[in-house]
């Protein structure tokens, strides 16, 4: 492998990594905050199933660079420049109709990426993906049906839902994003060019937010900046400080 | 980046109207039914009463019992079945339907030998 393709391998492998990680942050946060006690526990499954698929991305991106940096030294020493997650995952929970849309919205691209992961050329992704798929299998269908029943719900809950949807639709966008990093990757049949897996994720949400009764925003404008990381959101420092304080405070403490 | 876009297309009149579907159980409004949980094991012969929980219909029963039930590999079969649906039997009849049957010992298959060659059973 040639230096500048270990390089954009790194990256892909950060920007799988940084996605999981941030959104299992995001989600532990309901944690004994959620509306019922069994949403609760499937948020928490949920983050926990992310949470393990960080450590996996992390720890290859961790021997792709070389630099002896371990799992947690990404997770923990890094600030958000050097984040590469898209824009979604970083948005703050707001209310659950957010939570539920902004998972629902990540979970089917998430679903698809890996799927086409499940056949890369490189066989330590692969066999990440294969474990993956399995978790996200289910999640995608948890949150597609909880859009379902939320968008097609009460008056109450279709409003909140069709906020939600308004709110983060500006964010899908990046997801399908492609730049050199990608076609790299793409090149060496290492992952699928994320702008392959469009027309499948729009042909699912017509049908999804067909049977929620929401109606997709017209305007398909698009923040991009995170799996970049030249123009993250605010919200990122944020949860940073709270996720990383210990470390910051107690440099390599461990339990 | 930009501000995030203002609250303003909620009250879009070419949006479907939604059907009050969660409104229709028969439970108040606020709150989901009651599910008793059945699971299967990986070696059991039968599904055992695990436990109870609330949802709004019985799909998501599943997906809840196995969230709430399952997380340590403990089944491979679940069934939940609507608390209000099951019909018990009365603790106030337990004179009746129970009591006869304690002076019985003979409905008991205590009283027979065992020839050695048989070993456990």
């Amino acid at each position: 492998m040639t230096a500048s393709t270990e390089n954009a391998l790194f990256q892909c492998l950060l920007r799988l990594g940084d996605n999981t990680l941030i959104l299992g942050h995001r989600l532990g946060e309901w944690c004994g905050h959620a509306p019922a006690l069994e949403e609760d526990i499937a948020l928490a499954n949920t983050a926990l199933d992310l949470m393990g698929q960080t450590r996996h991305w992390l720890t290859l991106a961790g021997t792709i660079e070389g630099q002896g940096r371990s799992e947690d030294d990404l997770a923990m020493l890094r600030d958000v420049w050097d984040f590469r997650n898209v824009l979604l995952v970083e948005q703050p929970n707001r209310d659950y109709g957010h939570t539920l849309m902004r998972q629902y919205l990540f979970d089917h691209y998430h679903l698809l990426m890996l799927h086409g992961l499940c056949d890369s050329s490189d066989s330590r992704l692969a066999d990440i993906a294969a474990k993956s798929v399995k978790e996200v299998t289910y999640h995608a269908e948890r949150s597609a049906e909880l859009v379902i029943a939320l968008g097609d719900g009460t008056e109450e809950s279709h409003r909140r839902m069709q906020d939600a949807l308004d709110r983060l639709f500006p964010f899908v966008g990046e997801m399908f994003e492609t730049d050199a990093i990608d076609e790299t990757m793409a090149q060496s049949g290492i992952a699928p060019l994320p702008s392959s897996l469009r027309p499948a994720f729009d042909t699912q949400l017509d049908q999804v937010l067909a049977e929620a009764t929401l109606s997709k925003p017209t305007d398909d404008f698009a923040h991009q900046g995170g799996r970049t990381g030249s123009r993250h959101s605010e919200h990122l420092g944020h949860l940073l400080s709270s996720m990383q304080w210990l470390q910051r405070a107690y440099p390599g403490a461990q339990w | 980046m930009t501000s995030p876009k203002d609250d303003s297309s909620s009250t879009n009149p070419q949006a479907p109207q939604p059907v009050n579907q969660l409104a229709n159980q028969p439970t108040s409004q606020n709150e989901w039914p009651l599910w008793e949980v059945f699971i299967r094991g990986q070696h059991g012969m039968s599904h055992r009463h695990f436990g109870s929980l609330h949802a709004a219909n019985a799909e998501m029963a599943i997906k809840n019992a196995r969230d709430v039930y399952t997380r340590r590999n403990e089944g491979v079969s679940i069934w939940v079945v609507q608390a209000n649906d099951i019909t018990a039997s009365s603790p106030s009849d337990k004179g009746p339907l129970y009591e006869p049957a304690e002076d019985k010992v003979y409905r008991h298959p205590s009283f027979y030998k065992i020839p050695d060659d048989i070993g456990a059973m």
